[in-house]
C-alpha cells in the first residue's frame, strides 16, 4: 500500500466549472467535494504487468498498419513517470490516444471530415521501467475544431492516462507540443488557473533523442501525487 | 529569501474527452487493436462470494443522461482484501472500466459483493465499492463509492458515510438492491447530485 498522499493542490487543477469549457457547466458538481484521509480504499490500486499487454503496443506507427504507415510526421514521445518527491514510479501502465495527422480520431462518434488513416488505430499502452521511463512511436496529431465556440480549434495533443500506486493516484491529462500556437487559445487548457501548471503540460522538442533521419521527438514527463515517508498510526491489515 | 523545497508539482488534470474510448476501450471505439482490452472482467474466474449485477446512469445538471462517461471500479474481494495487499483469488484483479450503452447512457456490470475494508481508524468499513468517473466536460476525474441498501447496519456506522454533514445526501451512495441486482444511478449535478470524494 502506498503511504498516505500528499494532498491534491485543486487549485493547481482546473476547477470542474469553467464558463468558456462550455460542456462543464451541466457536468459539474455544484457540492464541495468531501475530504478524506486516505484508507486503503484509495490507497491501494491495480497493478499490471508484461502479460497484461504486447511490445507492439507502443509503437502507433505499427500497431495497426494494414498497408503501409500511418500519414504524418513521424515522432517519438518519451519521458518518465515521476511522484512529486521526484521518485521514478515503476511499473505503472500509460495509455495514450490521439487524433491521426489529419485531426481525425477512429471513433464511431468523431465526424469530422478530415480523412480517417487506414493504417493509424491512435492508441497505445506500455508499462514505465525501472527508472520510470517510457516510450511511444507515433505520428503527430492535426489540430481539429470542437462544437464549443463556433470557432474552437484543439492544439495538437494526446491525451495520457496514468495510475500510479494507489487509485487516489489515477489522472488522465494531455500533452501538448511545444510552439503550437492553439494553446494559449484553448479553454480547456486555459482551464488551468496557474500558467507553470499550464507549461507543465506542454512537451519540449528533444533533438537528443530524436532518430535521426527518421523521427523527430518530444519529451513529456508526468508528475503523480507524492506520498508521505511514513504510514499513518492505524495501519490497515497486511501492513 | 528561502531555501526553496525541491517537490515536484502534480501534472494537471484535463478531461478525457468525447473519445476516451479509443485510448481505453477501443472496442467500444468501434475497433480491435489489442491482443486484450483491460478492465472488462473485475472478479476473475475465480472469485469468491455474492455475485452481483449492478445497473444504472449517469445524468448531467438538466437530466440528460452523460453518454460519454467512462467509470473505473476498484473493489476488495469478498474477504476485504484488495488485490496486491494481501491473498486474493487466483485472476481476481478487483479493477474494471465500465461503458454505458451510447444510445440510453445505461451502464451494467457484474462483480462480486466486496467485503468489509478495515478503515483509517482500525474498524471496518461498510462494504463498498470505489469508483472514478471521467469524460467530456469533466476536468478532473470525479471519485465517489458505491455502498449497499442491504448493509444498514454497517452502512450506519461507516466513517465515510458518517462525515457528509448532509444527513440526506448520504442516500446518494447507497445502491438499491436485493443482493444481487443493485441500481445505482449518479448525478453529476442538481436536486439529486452525489457526494464527490477528494481523496
Ligand atoms: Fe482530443
Amino acid at each position: 500500500m502506498t503511504a498516505e498522499l500528499y494532498q491534491r493542490d485543486r487549485e493547481w487543477h482546473p476547477p470542474a466549472l469553467v464558463q468558456n469549457y462550455k460542456t462543464s457547466l451541466p457536468r459539474s458538481p455544484r457540492n464541495a467535494l468531501l475530504s478524506l484521509q486516505g484508507s486503503a480504499s484509495e490507497l491501494t490500486g491495480p497493478t499490471f504487468g508484461h502479460n497484461d499487454i504486447d511490445a507492439i503496443d507502443n509503437d502507433l506507427l505499427r500497431n495497426y498498419a494494414k498497408s503501409g504507415d500511418p500519414i504524418g510526421e513521424r515522432i517519438i514521445v518519451h519521458g518518465r513517470v515521476l511522484d512529486e518527491n521526484g521518485r521514478p514510479v515503476r511499473n505503472t501502465l500509460v495509455e495514450i490516444w490521439q487524433a491521426n495527422a489529419g485531426g481525425r480520431y477512429r471513433h464511431k462518434k468523431d465526424t469530422y471530415l478530415a480523412a480517417i488513416d487506414p493504417n493509424f488505430g491512435g492508441c497505445g499502452r506500455t508499462l514505465t521501467d525501472d527508472n520510470g521511463y517510457y516510450s511511444f512511436r507515433t505520428v503527430k496529431p492535426g489540430a481539429y475544431p470542437w462544437r464549443n465556440w463556433i470557432n474552437s480549434w484543439r492544439p495538437a495533443h494526446i491525451h495520457f492516462s496514468v495510475f500510479g500506486t494507489a487509485f487516489a493516484q489515477r489522472l488522465i491529462t494531455q500533452m501538448y507540443f511545444e510552439g503550437d500556437p492553439l494553446i494559449a487559445k484553448c479553454p480547456i487548457v486555459q482551464a488551468i488557473p496557474d500558467q507553470r501548471a499550464v507549461d507543465q503540460l506542454v512537451a519540449a522538442l528533444d533533438l537528443n533523442a530524436t532518430i535521426p533521419l527518421d523521427s523527430i521527438a518530444y519529451k513529456f514527463d508526468i508528475v503523480l501525487r507524492g506520498s508521505r515517508s511514513t504510514f499513518f498510526e492505524n495501519r490497515p491489515e497486511g501492513n | 529569501m528561502t531555501q526553496s523545497l525541491d517537490y515536484l508539482k502534480e501534472t494537471a488534470s484535463q478531461t478525457a474527452g468525447p473519445y476516451v474510448h479509443i485510448g481505453l476501450a477501443p472496442g467500444d471505439a468501434g475497433f480491435d487493436i489489442y491482443r486484450q482490452e483491460l478492465g472488462h472482467d473485475i472478479t476473475g474466474p475465480n472469485a469468491k462470494g455474492q455475485q452481483i449485477t449492478v445497473t444504472g446512469i449517469v445524468t448531467d445538471g438538466t437530466g440528460a443522461p452523460v453518454k460519454d462517461v467512462l467509470i473505473e471500479i476498484w473493489q476488495a474481494n469478498a474477504a476485504g482484501t484488495y488485490a496486491g495487499h494481501g491473498e486474493v483469488e487466483d485472476g481476481f484483479r478487483g479493477w474494471g472500466r465500465v461503458i454505458p450503452d451510447f444510445e440510453t447512457g445505461e451502464f451494467s456490470f457484474e462483480t462480486i459483493k466486496p467485503g468489509a475494508v478495515t478503515g483509517r481508524d482500525g474498524r471496518p468499513m461498510a462494504p463498498h465499492l470505489n469508483l472514478w468517473l471521467v469524460a467530456r466536460g469533466i476536468n478532473v476525474g470525479l471519485n465517489t463509492r458505491m455502498y449497499f441498501a442491504d448493509e444498514s447496519a454497517a452502512n450506519a456506522a461507516d466513517s465515510v458515510l458518517n462525515l457528509i454533514e448532509q444527513a440526506h445526501r448520504r442516500a446518494t451512495l447507497i445502491a438499491q438492491g436485493d443482493g444481487t441486482n443493485y441500481r445505482f444511478d449518479i448525478s453529476l449535478q442538481g436536486e439529486h447530485e452525489t457526494v464527490f470524494l477528494d481523496v
